[in-house]
């Protein structure tokens, strides 16, 4: 399996930790009821098909990136950095 | 100020097998630059170097910047200067550098580091591994390579290198 790192390219699972869907980046606000909490700490889909997961490059450019996939067809659908675009690379 | 006495990491003898070598290399001195937000393009004028893109090496004479990961970069061959608009760690005698450098240099590699090295040209760097050791590869070019890992690592990467240097000679060797 390869993900393709937008910052460093296609790389290797190995060069990846797993840390689970990507519900973490949806927290419910500070006014939220206790079931939102719940189901946000607890809760979680087992989809046949496309789900978002997070993966954090660390063997890379330690980066955490959302990553959609399809878990039926094992296809890689897309590769997201979470928290912006990097502001290195020449451009200020 | 005490006067501490430098020591290199392994002071081993370079490690030769089938015209590609092994070897340690002097590394005086490693910075670590992180931008702030925006500054990266600030940070290269005052360095006299252009911050570099992912996977990529500046360089200016002595100097290198080398893309070691998200906005962050080492700096190699020189001491950076105060009041960089940027979070600047020293860390010098926390890494080591060994070159490998021969024929079979990207072979031996192969077998350590997940990234297809065949023609990467000088300039171009790399955030990866060397088996589960943390690594920072730099391409030299013609096949030659300079690879940062850290210091308290050194003996189990030579160790590594080494012995994938070993069984490739000994396999060539079979083959007439
Ligand atoms: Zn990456």
């Amino acid at each position: 399996m390869r993900l393709t790192c937008p910052l460093c390219g296609p790389r290797d699972r190995r060069e990846f930790y797993y840390s689970g869907a990507a519900v973490a980046l949806d927290r419910p606000g500070a006014e939220a009821p206790p079931e939102a909490w719940d189901d946000h700490l607890h809760n979680r889909d087992n989809p046949a098909g496309v789900t978002q997961d997070l993966w954090y490059h660390e063997q890379g450019c330690c980066s955490w990136l959302k990553v959609t996939r399809n878990t039926v067809t094992h296809e890689i659908l897309a590769v997201e950095t979470v928290g912006g675009d990097s502001t290195a690379g020449g451009v200020a | 100020m005490p006067d501490l006495i430098a020591k290199p990491a392994l002071g081993l003898p370079p490690l030769t097998h089938a015209g590609t070598t092994l070897a340690e290399a002097a590394l005086p001195q490693i910075t670590a630059i992180a931008p702030f937000p925006g500054q990266s393009a600030a940070v290269g004028t005052a360095l006299g170097l252009t911050f570099p893109a992912p996977n990529c090496v500046t360089e200016a004479g002595e100097a290198r910047l080398v893309w070691a990961g998200r906005d962050l970069a080492f700096l190699l061959g020189k001491a950076a200067p105060e009041g960089l608009p940027a979070a600047v760690t020293d860390q010098s005698d926390g890494w080591v550098a060994l070159t490998l450098s021969g024929p079979q240099a990207v072979q031996v590699l192969a077998r350590l580091v997940p990234l297809d090295l065949r023609d990467m040209p000088r300039g171009q760097a790399a955030r990866t591994a060397l088996n589960h050791l943390p690594l920072v590869l730099i391409a030299e070019g013609e096949g030659a390579f300079t690879l940062l890992t850290f210091r308290s690592m050194a003996r189990t990467a030579w160790h590594e290198i080494g012995e994938a240097m070993e069984k490739l000679a000994a396999r060539a060797a079979l083959t007439p």
